[in-house]
C-alpha cells in the first residue's frame, strides 16, 4: 500500500508544528516545530532527557500530543497509530534492541515483510500455492537487505547469540525491510565501538544512496552526527534551542551552554 | 582428453578456450549471491572472458600491459584475470587487506595501468593514493555500492566493460580477429602472472611466472592428485598468494573442475559445507581454529554426547591412521571404527564441510604432530606440501599413504631437490619463476650458479625420502654459549598449544632463550568464562596471573620436551611474557600471510625485550598502534615477566636409565 503521491528530493516529508506532549503534569515536549524534508539525514539531539525519544513516539504515533499538528506527505492528522504510520512507511529502531530473540536473523528480517504480504490466511497457513511463491519474492528483497548489511554469515544464527553490534545491524535490517520512506532511529550506534560505528555511519549514508530513505536519527556521538546529518535540531528540556546545519548548531551558544553547562 | 589435444595449450586462455569445447556445459565457476549459488558453465565463462577481454583492448590494454587485481575470491575477478591473460597483458593480484600504502609500493613497483578491484574500500584506498601511481588510468569494479556519487572518470564497472565487449563481438569482425590473434601469439615463455610475496623480510618482490612454467607444474600435480572435472574446491584463499593462483585458478583449467566462491569470506566453512569440496588447502591454523571451537563446543554438549565424543576420538587415535594408510588392522577396532565413523566422525566431517575431501593439504607453517594426527584418524586424507611462489607452489608433496607430521614429502614430480653445505634446500622446477621484476640483482642472489632455487630454508631429508624443514636458514644462530638456536622450531613448539597463538623467541648471540607470547583470545576467554574469571579486553586477560600460570605450564612441558633432544636441550627457554596486544599485520608485526617479523618485533618493543634479559619482572610499553582505515592510536601497558621451569638436558640413553 505505497502511498500514490510522488515527494521529490528537497520538498517537506514531514512537518511537525508548535507539538506539546505532557505526561500529566510532566512537559516532555513543548511547543516543537520543525521539519523533515525528503532524503536528508535530520539528527535530532540534545541532553539526556531532552524529548528525543518522546519526539520519535510522537512522529510514529505511538505518543498523542496534547497540541500541535502532524503533517505527513502533506496529510494533517491529530492522532495515529503506530500501524497505520508503518503502513504509511515510517518504520523505525529502537535504543534498546526489540528483536525476537530466538529467532534467526532471517526470520527477524522478514517480520519486516509482514505488513507486504496479502495472500490470504488460508495460504499462509499451509505455506503453499501463492502464499510460496509470495515468501519467495520477499524472501529475494530480504537476501538483498542481507548483502546489503553484510551479514551473510549470521543468516541462520539466533538473534539473542549475536554481539550487540550485530543486532543493531539486524533491527536496522528489520526497519530497512518494510522499504520505509522515512527511517526513525533511537541511537542507532549506542554502545558500539569505534570500528562498529563506522561500519553502521556507512550503512546510514549506504541506505540513503542506494534506497533514498529519509532518516531522522537521535544520537549522542557528536562526530557521528556532524558527519552524517544534512540538518540538526537540537532540543533541551522539551523546547528547541537550535535548528539548522551541523556548522551553524555547532557554534550556537545555546547548544554549547546546554551541552558544557552554564552558571545559573 | 587425451594428451595430444591438451600437448600444445601453453598458456591458460588457451586451456580456457580448451575447456570450453571438450567440457562446454560442465559448472567451471559458483558464486554465492543473495543466498544462491549461482553457476557458469565453460561455455559461458568462455565468451565472458572474450567479451570482457574485447571491452579491456577498447580500454587500451596491450601485451604485456599490467593490471591489477585487488579484492576476495570472485568471480568477476578471476575473469579478469583471464581476460588479462587473453590480451596477453600481465594480471597482478594484491592483498585485498593490505593498507593504502602498501599497496601504492605494489601498484607503483609494478607499474599497472588498469586495476580490477571488488568494491568501494578497495576504490577508495586506491584513490587515496593515486598521486603516487603515474601510470594507472582506469579502476574497474565489481560492486556498484557506495561508488553512485563518485567521479566516473576514471571509474567504471566491470559489467559495463563486458557489455561493451557484447557490443563489440557482434559489431567489429576485425577486433574479434585481433583477439583470437592475441591469444594464438601467446607463448609458454611469456609472463602469464606476477604474484608479490609476502615480504617476510622487508618490501614485497614481483615474482614473474612464465605461462608454460605454470601449466606444466599444474599439469603434474592434477596427475599427482589425480584431480578431474568432477572435483569442487572453495576459492577462499588470497587471490594475491601463489596457493589460490595455483590450487584453484591453474589447477582448476587444467583439470577442469569447479571453482566455488563463497558469499563472503566469514561464509567460507559454511560455504564448503554446501558445496561438498573434494579438494581443500588450509594453512595450520584454519585447521588448528576449526579444531578448537569443536572441542570448546562438545564442553557444551549434554554428558551423553560428550563421553560418546571423547570414546570415539579415542578409538579414532588408536586405529584411524592405520585404517587411513591402508595398514592391516583388526575386524573387531574396524567395526568399531565403523559404527564411530556413523556415529561421530561423519557427522563432525559434515560440520566441518570435509564430508566429500578426497585430498586435503596444508602448508605454510609446521602443523602440531597432534592437530594433524587428529584430522587423519577421523578419515581426512591430510596431507603436507612445501613450497614458495618462485616455485609455482611446490617444491615437496606427499603421497597418500606415506603422510608425516614431522615432513613435508618427497620432491613433487619433476622437482629437482638438493640441501647445499650449509643446509639450505635448492630446488629447480617446472613452474619455477623467470625473475624478480625490475629486480635482477636479487634474482641472481636467489639462483645458484648451476641454475637450483635457493629456498631460503635450512631442511634434510629423513630416511625415507622427506623433507624436513628446520627453520629459516638465515634466522638458525647460536646462543652465546655456542648452542644451536632455531627460533621457529621453538615457536611452533609452543604454538601447538590451543591456548598459545604467536610466539616470538629471542636468543641469538644471548644467554638463554626467551619468549614473547600472544594467547589466543578464543581458547583462553572460554577459559575464562569457564573459571568465572571476568576481563574487559586482551589486555586485561593477556596480564591476568592465572592465565600466567597456564602459559607457564606449557612453556615448561615445550621445555622438558627440548630437554630429550641433543641438539635443541641447551635452547629451552629461560623467561617469557604474555604481550598486551595482538600482533597485527596492519601493525607491521606480521607480514600478511601471518608470519612473525622478528627483527621489526625486536626493535618495536624494545623495553620488553630488555626486560626478558636484565631479571626484572614488570617493564612498561607503549607502542602505536594502526586502525583499518590507517589512523592511528597507541596503547601502553605494563607487562609481567616471569620465569620458566628449565630441564636437565637428558641424554636419550640416560633418560631410559632413569
Amino acid at each position: 500500500m505505497k502511498p500514490e503521491k510522488k515527494i521529490e528530493p528537497g520538498e517537506q516529508l514531514l512537518s511537525v508544528e508548535n507539538v506539546t506532549l505532557r505526561f500529566g503534569g510532566v512537559k516532555a515536549i513543548t511547543d516543537v516545530s520543525f521539519d523533515i524534508r525528503k532524503g536528508e539525514v535530520r539528527a535530532i539531539i540534545g541532553p539526556n532527557g531532552a524529548g528525543k525519544t518522546s519526539m520519535l513516539n510522537v512522529i510514529n504515533g505511538f505518543y498523542h500530543p496534547q497540541e500541535g499538528r502532524i503533517t505527513y506527505r502533506g496529510e494533517t492528522r491529530a492522532k495515529m497509530r503506530p500501524h497505520v504510520a508503518a503502513t504509511q512507511g515510517i518504520a523505525r529502531t529502537f535504543q534498546n534492541v526489540a528483536l525476537f530473540k530466538g529467532m534467526s536473523t532471517l526470520d527477524n528480517i522478514m517480520v519486516g515483510r509482514t505488513l507486504k504480504m496479502h495472500k490470504s490466511f488460508f495460504w499462509q497457513l499451509f505455506r503453499h500455492g501463492p502464499a510460496m511463491d509470495e515468501e519467495i519474492e520477499h524472501r529475494k528483497f530480504v537476501e538483498e537487505i542481507i548483502d546489503f548489511l553484510e551479514i551473510e554469515h549470521i543468516r541462520k544464527v539466533p538473534v539473542g547469540k549475536l554481539p550487540y553490534g550485530l543486532q543493531k545491524r539486524v533491527e536496522l535490517g528489520r526497519a530497512l525491510a518494510m522499504e520505509p520512506e522515512l527511517l526513525l532511529l533511537d541511537e542507532p550506534m549506542a554502545g558500539m565501538n569505534l570500528e562498529e560505528k563506522e561500519d553502521m555511519c556507512r550503512f546510514i549514508l549506504d541506505t540513503k544512496e542506494q534506497y533514498g530513505t529519509t532518516i531522522a536519527l537521535i544520537e549522542h556521538d557528536m562526530g557521528v552526527v556532524m558527519d552524517l546529518s544534512d540538518r540538526v535540531v537540537v532540543l533541551e528540556y522539551g523546547i528547541k534551542i537550535a535548528d539548522g546545519t551541523p556548522e551553524e548548531v555547532k557554534s550556537n551558544q545555546k547548544v554549547i551552554d546546554a551541552y558544557l553547562g552554564v552558571a545559573h | 582428453m587425451t594428451a595430444d589435444a591438451t600437448a600444445g595449450l601453453d598458456t591458460f586462455p588457451k586451456w580456457l578456450e580448451h575447456n570450453a569445447k571438450v567440457r562446454p556445459s560442465r559448472p567451471a565457476m559458483r558464486h554465492k549471491d543473495l543466498g544462491i549459488w549461482k553457476e557458469w558453465s565453460w561455455a559461458e565463462v568462455h565468451r565472458t572472458v572474450r567479451s570482457y577481454a574485447l571491452g579491456l583492448m577498447a580500454h587500451g590494454l596491450q601485451r604485456g600491459d599490467k593490471i591489477a587485481i585487488i579484492g576476495t575470491n570472485r568471480p568477476k575477478l578471476y575473469w579478469s584475470i583471464m581476460a588479462a591473460q587473453t590480451l596477453g597483458a600481465v594480471p597482478v593480484p594484491v592483498y585485498a587487506d593490505a593498507v593504502a600504502d602498501e599497496m601504492a609500493y605494489v601498484l607503483d613497483h609494478a607499474e599497472v595501468r588498469f586495476a580490477c578491484v571488488e568494491d568501494q574500500e578497495q576504490v577508495d584506498k586506491i584513490l587515496s593514493v593515486a598521486d603516487r601511481l603515474a601510470a594507472i588510468q582506469m579502476v574497474f569494479y565489481d560492486e556498484p555500492r557506495g561508488l553512485r556519487d563518485y567521479d566516473h572518470s576514471r571509474l567504471q564497472p566491470i559489467d559495463e566493460v563486458i557489455a561493451q565487449g557484447d557490443a563489440t563481438m557482434l559489431a567489429d569482425p576485425d577486433a574479434v580477429r585481433r583477439l583470437d590473434q592475441a591469444i594464438a601469439d601467446g607463448k609458454g615463455a611469456d609472463v602469464s602472472v606476477m604474484l608479490y610475496t609476502s615480504g617476510t623480510t622487508g618490501r614485497s618482490k614481483g615474482v614473474m611466472l612464465s605461462a608454460g612454467g605454470c601449466v606444466n607444474a599444474a599439469k603434474d600435480t592434477v596427475a599427482f592428485d589425480r584431480l578431474t572435472e568432477d572435483d569442487q574446491v572453495i576459492a577462499y584463499l588470497p587471490l594475491a598468494w601463489v596457493g589460490d593462483h595455483y590450487l584453484n585458478y591453474a589447477q582448476a583449467l587444467v583439470a577442469g573442475f569447479t571453482i566455488n566462491c563463497p558469499e563472503s569470506p566469514d561464509t567460507a566453512v559454511e560455504d564448503r559445507r554446501e558445496v561438498g569440496t573434494t579438494f581443500a588447502f588450509a594453512p595450520p591454523r584454519v585447521y588448528e581454529g576449526m579444531l578448537t571451537r569443536i572441542m570448546i563446543r562438545m564442553e557444551d554438549a549434554g554428558a551423553l554426547k560428550r563421553n560418546m565424543f571423547h570414546y570415539y576420538l579415542g578409538v579414532a587415535k588408536k586405529w584411524g591412521e592405520k585404517i587411513l594408510d591402508g595398514k592391516s588392522v583388526p575386524l573387531l577396532a574396524r567395526l568399531n571404527y565403523a559404527l564411530g565413523e556413523a556415529l561421530v566422525y561423519g557427522p563432525l566431517k559434515n560440520v566441518l564441510g570435509f564430508s566429500s575431501v578426497r585430498i586435503a593439504y596444508t602448508a605454510g607453517e609446521a602443523m602440531g604432530p597432534e592437530l594433524f594426527s587428529f584430522y587423519r584418524s577421523i578419515g581426512i586424507n591430510l596431507k603436507q606440501l612445501y613450497g614458495q611462489t618462485e616455485a609455482f607452489l611446490y617444491v615437496t608433496s606427499q603421497t597418500d599413504h606415506a603422510v608425516r607430521a614431522d615432513c613435508v614429502g618427497p620432491a613433487t614430480p619433476n622437482v629437482e631437490i638438493k640441501i647445499a653445505d650449509d643446509g639450505e634446500v635448492l630446488y629447480k622446477s617446472p613452474g619455477q619463476f623467470i625473475g624478480y621484476f625490475k629486480e635482477p640483482e636479487k634474482t641472481a642472489e636467489t639462483m645458484t650458479p648451476d641454475g637450483y632455487v635457493k629456498t631460503g630454508d635450512a631442511g634434510f631429508f629423513e630416511k625415507d625420502g622427506q623433507l624436513r624443514i628446520i627453520d629459516r636458514a638465515k634466522d638458525v644462530g647460536k646462543l652465546r654459549n655456542g648452542a644451536l638456536f632455531a627460533p621457529k622450531y621453538i615457536e611452533n613448539k609452543l604454538k601447538f598449544f590451543p591456548n598459545i597463538r604467536e610466539v616470538v623467541a629471542f636468543g641469538q648471540g644471548e644467554e638463554h632463550v626467551s619468549v614473547f607470547i600472544n594467547i589466543d583470545l578464543t581458547a583462553v576467554g572460554n577459559w575464562a568464562e569457564r573459571n568465572n574469571v571476568s576481563y574487559g579486553s586482551y589486555q586485561e586477560l593477556a596480564n591476568n596471573r592465572q592465565v600466567y600460570e597456564i602459559i607457564a605450564g606449557h612453556v615448561a612441558e615445550v621445555n622438558r620436551q627440548l630437554a630429550e633432544e641433543p641438539m635443541m636441550a641447551k635452547a629451552q627457554v629461560h623467561r617469557f611474557l604474555v604481550l598486551h596486544k595482538e600482533l597485527d599485520a596492519d601493525d607491521g608485526e606480521l607480514t600478511r600471510t601471518q608470519k612473525v617479523r622478528r627483527g621489526f618485533i625486536a626493535e618495536r618493543y624494545a623495553p620488553l625485550v630488555t626486560a626478558l634479559y636484565d631479571g626484572s619482572t614488570e617493564a612498561d610499553i607503549s607502542t602505536e598502534v594502526t586502525f583499518e582505515d590507517g589512523r592511528k592510536g597507541s596503547i601502553s601497558a605494563r607487562v609481567r615477566v616471569m620465569d620458566a621451569k628449565t630441564f636437565e638436558p637428558v641424554a636419550p640413553a640416560a633418560s631410559q636409565a632413569a
